[in-house]
C-alpha cells in the first residue's frame, strides 16, 4: 500500500446564504475590487490515507466527505488534487 | 416519568436541563453519558446544548458518532419522545432524525437573547399545553442557529405541521426583525414527520420559573407528561 496525501474543498453551497463571504464580498467591493461577484468561505482539508491507488484513495476520501466530513444539506465538495505522500 | 438528559463532551446546558425536569416538573431526571449504551428505561430522552466536541468540523457533526446515540435513534424509531435544544437540535439534524440543517448565524454574531416564539403545528406530544398561535417568550444564546432546508424540504414541513415555533414580534407576527439568525420562513423549531422528535434553537429548560425571567417553556414538558405519563 502507498500513501497519499488528498486535498478536499468543502464550501456552503451556493444559493445559501454565506454571511462569512457576503462580508469579505462587501470588503472587497470597499477597498475597489468592483470584479469580484461573489465569495464562498469554506475548510480546505488535507488527508494522508493509505491506499493501492491514487484512485483508491479519492474513492475513500468520497465516501468520507459523504458521511462526515460534508454536510449533503448545506455544502458541496470537490477533491482538488491527489499526490504520493 | 423518567427523563435522561445526555451529557456530550462540551454540553453545558446538562445540569439546567436536570434542574428544570427534577426541581420544576417534578419529576425524575439522570445524567446518560454519551459513551453508555443504556438509557436506564428512560420515557424521554433530551440532548441538552452547548458545544459538543468543540463544534469541530460542524456543531453537532461529531456528537452524532457517540456510541448514546445508537440509543437515541432507537429510542425515537419506538415512536418515543426526543427532544434536541440547541446544540441537541444540531446533532439531531446531523444524525437525520429530523431534517435541514443549522448554519452560521445571518448576522455572523453569537446571539444571547430573549426572542418570541409562534406555537403551530401539529405536534400534540409536545404542545398539549400550549394554545395554537400562543406567543412564548423564551432565551436563546447560539452563533450557529440559522435554519436552512431545500424549498421542497420546507413546503413538507410547514404541509405536514412540522414546524411547531417560529420566531415572530410580542404580537405573534412573523417579521424580520425578530428572527435572530435569519433562519429560513423564521422556524425555530420542528418536529419528525411522526411528531416524536423535537429541534428547537430557543432554550424552554432556562425558561421554567419566573426567577430566571419566563416560565413558558415548562408547558412543553408538561405536555409530555400528560401524553407519555400515562
Amino acid at each position: 500500500m502507498s500513501r497519499f496525501r488528498v486535498s478536499v474543498h468543502i464550501v456552503p453551497r451556493k444559493g445559501l446564504l454565506d454571511p462569512q463571504g457576503k462580508a469579505v464580498t462587501d470588503a472587497l467591493h470597499t477597498l475597489g475590487f468592483g470584479d469580484v461577484d461573489d465569495t464562498r468561505i469554506g475548510r480546505h482539508l488535507v488527508l494522508d490515507v493509505k491506499a493501492d491507488s491514487a484512485a483508491a484513495a479519492e474513492v475513500s476520501v468520497t465516501a468520507m466527505c459523504d458521511k462526515l466530513l460534508a454536510n449533503p444539506v448545506t455544502e458541496d465538495y470537490e477533491i482538488v488534487s491527489t499526490v504520493t505522500a | 416519568m423518567k427523563f435522561g438528559i445526555v451529557t456530550f463532551p462540551g454540553s453545558n446546558c446538562d445540569v439546567d436541563a436536570v434542574h428544570a425536569i427534577t426541581d420544576q416538573l417534578g419529576q425524575t431526571a439522570v445524567s446518560l453519558w454519551h459513551r453508555d449504551h443504556d438509557t436506564q428505561g428512560c420515557d424521554v430522552l433530551i440532548l441538552p446544548g452547548g458545544f459538543s466536541y468543540g463544534d469541530a468540523l460542524r456543531a453537532g457533526a461529531i456528537a452524532r458518532f457517540s456510541p448514546i446515540m445508537q440509543e437515541v435513534v432507537a429510542h425515537a424509531e419506538r415512536g418515543a419522545p426526543v427532544i434536541g435544544i440547541c446544540n441537541g437540535f444540531q446533532i439531531l439534524c446531523e444524525s437525520h432524525l429530523l431534517p435541514g440543517a443549522l448554519m452560521r448565524n445571518a448576522g455572523l454574531k453569537f446571539v444571547c437573547d430573549w426572542v418570541h416564539l409562534r406555537v403551530e403545528g401539529a405536534a400534540p406530544m409536545f404542545l398539549n399545553s400550549y394554545q395554537p398561535g400562543q406567543v412564548l417568550r423564551m432565551p436563546v444564546a447560539h452563533g450557529e442557529g440559522r435554519f436552512v432546508a431545500d424549498e421542497s424540504t420546507l413546503d413538507s414541513l410547514e404541509g405536514h405541521g412540522q414546524v411547531v415555533f417560529r420566531y415572530c414580534d410580542p404580537a405573534g407576527i412573523v417579521t424580520a426583525e425578530s428572527n435572530p439568525n435569519g433562519a429560513l420562513r423564521g422556524i425555530a423549531g420542528i418536529t419528525n414527520a411522526a411528531g416524536n422528535v423535537l429541534g428547537m434553537m430557543p432554550h424552554p429548560e432556562r425558561a421554567v420559573e419566573s426567577l430566571l425571567g419566563s416560565t413558558d417553556g415548562l408547558p412543553l414538558f408538561e405536555s409530555l407528561l400528560a401524553r407519555v405519563g400515562a
